[in-house]
């Protein structure tokens, strides 16, 4: 009796296991060709426009800041789109679908930081700059050792938010194209090599604006038709998503994703002060032609990246209710979200808007990881060949050997992508982005700060204590839940947080404070004499070379 | 930039008040968004059962609204600093160019 009912059991489930892999992989059919034509419309239109940019690349400020031709609408868009990644949108929606409210706690930092970078640093930060962030630190002090610095610490940041990015790449077109992850991986690099080797700072930009329009476009429609059937009543939707959770009313209020006060403050931190040392959104404020501009896009870009998160919040409650409902059922394999839960939003936007509207925002969400790469790898890019190569190894560079290494670095920086993408392939991309910002926070951020209000800074506390930040940050990480347990395979963490920031941001602060009172050279001396005519440029940007010096 | 047109801009009272303005400005703003986000996070942190309070009978709590108001009060500040900065900020700072043109 037990073998037959055993017999009939495996039987049955087997067929059910059958019959739902069936549809899905129908499903996955159908959508093919809306999705492969809207994105191929978007390669081919982005390679145009890549294109065009290359025939006007010439110079290495056309490379790295596209001249200084872009107005303020524009660059906020491209703000925009660079915050507006694969991460927030996959990321974001996927956290809230998961856990409800503790997703929105990223994007509330994530967005708090930029009124903060604008009062206290970004009028600063142009004003004294050119090129990159190393501009700033090294305006008084050491080139050499800071823009080494600054360099390493921008490669880190990039190198992990592009992790990020390759990984919701890859998962996002083996649920819509059926390809392999590797392989999917692989195409990102590529079109990001060809982007930003052929068309630097210009294409990038364009490429980011025309996929914050879309992007934009396609979660307010989303959005529209996840709150129409509620009858636009977020507290209807709301209540639907807590019945259809397991969690249920736990998922309107944080909870466990944030379990400890120590994490909550140190994620609050990595997030704020991280914004502030993003290498590739601080070198978005020197592609626009002055400061009154740079100023201008940044309210843009708040507005549109708030606007965003707000719709990202009712499309993670959307997805909690419609892919738990019986529409959702196709979605899973053995009762897990294909692709995993960084694909709710793809899910649902076939539930909500059928298969051409699935391809709309397959091929939107994918051109997302392909501008915000792009820029990130320029971001890269330009640490190595202009903060490394043509400032501290070879400072007799020409323009053209500087873009030359600069189209190497992309390259090389694609190629380790690629690679680590692959490697960490089951990380959740809202954390790995976490990650990227700690190590901003810690790295990046009290070196800035410190060099644009501290006249006692030098250049022995700066690269000492920034060198200090930069690896605390990095071996808490390592040695943290979740490399040690998760990708190392160890029982315990040595280090128990996940958010690492709140300790190595003030241990990099202590350092700098530390080696550079301590340090009675005359050098130091000069550095800090030097703070004078530095904060009469940083407030009036008078002598700032602009980015229009072509 | 020469030590004599660094004191000279330095000694400048349209510089001073530019800097002394604009400073004071910004600090303002930026401590009350700090502020505002701190007392967020360590709410969730200490006592996140505040965050679950019930705005009504249904199942809507305090968490959302509160988000979403730190969203559009962290635009409204950009908005108000923006206006400031790109008006009277931006003036002076002319205003002192025009002052130090021959030297520049």
């Amino acid at each position: 009796m037990t073998r037959i009912f055993l017999i009939i059991t495996t039987i049955f489930g087997i067929t059910l296991f059958a019959a739902g892999d069936a549809s899905f992989e129908a499903t996955k059919r159908e959508l093919n060709i809306p999705a492969i034509v809207m994105f191929f419309i978007f390669v081919a239109g982005t390679l145009g426009i890549t294109y065009w940019a290359a025939r006007r690349t010439k110079s290495a400020s056309d490379f790295y800041t596209a001249g200084g031709g872009i107005s303020g609408f524009q660059n906020g868009m491209a703000i925009a789109g660079d915050y507006m990644s694969a991460a927030s949108f996959l990321g974001i929606s996927g956290l809230v679908y998961l856990s409800g409210y503790d997703g929105l706690i990223y994007a509330v930092g994530f967005l708090v930081g930029w009124p903060v970078i604008l009062f206290l640093m970004a009028e600063k930060l142009r004003n004294l700059g050119k090129f990159t962030f190393a501009d700033i630190a090294a305006y008084r002090l050491g080139q050499k050792e800071i823009r080494t610095l600054a360099a390493f610490g921008s490669l880190s940041v990039v190198t992990l938010y592009l992790i990020a990015q390759m990984v919701g790449s890859g998962k996002l077109i083996q649920v819509l194209f059926g390809l392999e992850y590797e392989y999917a991986v692989i195409l990102v690099g590529i079109m990001m090599i060809i982007y930003v080797t052929f068309g630097g700072m210009l294409a990038t930009t364009w490429v980011q604006i025309i996929k914050a329009i879309l992007l934009l476009s396609g979660v307010s429609f989303m959005g529209f038709m996840v709150l129409s059937q509620f009858g636009f009543s977020f507290e209807a939707l709301a209540s639907k998503a807590v019945e259809s959770h397991s969690k249920g009313q736990a998922i309107m209020a944080p909870g466990g994703f944030i379990s400890d006060p120590i994490s909550a403050i140190s994620l609050g931190m990595a997030l704020m002060l991280g914004t502030a040392g993003l290498p590739h959104v601080l070198m978005r404020f020197f592609t626009v032609g002055n400061a009154k501009e740079a100023r201008k896009s940044v309210v843009y870009a708040t507005g549109f990246i708030g606007y965003f998160y707000l719709v990202i919040a009712v499309i993670g409650l959307g997805a909690i209710v419609f892919l738990n409902s019986d529409a959702g059922a196709q979605y899973f394999v053995d009762g897990k979200l294909f692709g995993g839960n960084n694909m709710a939003a793809i899910h649902l936007s076939h539930i909500v808007g059928g298969n051409i509207f699935l391809g709309f925002i397959s091929a939107v969400a994918f051109a997302t990881i392909l501008a915000v790469v792009s820029g990130l790898t320029l971001a890269g890019a330009s640490a190595i060949s202009h903060d490394l190569y043509a400032s501290v190894i070879n400072p007799n560079a020409t323009e053209e050997q500087e873009i030359k290494i600069s189209k190497i670095s992309v390259i090389i920086i694609g190629i380790i992508g690629v690679v680590l993408g692959i490697a960490f392939e089951q990380q959740n991309i809202a954390f790995m982005v976490g990650l990227a910002f700690a190590i901003a926070a810690s790295a990046n951020f009290p070196i800035l700060f410190l060099s644009i209000y501290w006249r006692k800074l030098t250049t022995r506390g700066a690269v000492i204590g920034g060198s200090i930040g930069l690896l605390t940050a990095v071996i808490l990480v390592i040695i943290g839940p979740i490399v040690w347990v998760q990708v190392l395979g160890n029982e315990h963490a040595l280090f128990p947080y996940k958010h690492p920031a709140l300790f190595s941001v003030t241990v990099a602060f202590i350092a700098i404070w530390f080696f550079s009172i301590t340090d009675k050279s005359q050098r130091a001396k000069d550095e800090q004499k030097a703070f004078e005519a530095q904060s009469i440029r940083a407030e009036t940007g008078f002598g700032a070379s602009g980015a229009v010096d072509h | 930039m020469n030590d004599e047109l660094v004191e000279q801009i330095k000694s400048n009272p349209k510089y001073q008040e530019l800097v002394k303005k604009r400073t004071s400005f910004a600090l303002k703003l930026g401590i009350f968004v700090l502020v505002m986000f701190y007392a967020y996070i360590l709410t969730i942190a200490f006592e996140p059962n505040i965050m679950a309070i019930k705005t009504g009978e249904g199942v809507m709590t305090i968490a959302f609204p509160i988000a979403a108001a730190i969203i559009l009060i962290s635009f409204i500040t950009t908005l108000i600093y923006v206006k400031r900065a790109n008006g009277e900020f931006e003036d002076l700072t002319n205003a002192i160019r025009e002052d130090v043109k021959d030297k520049l």
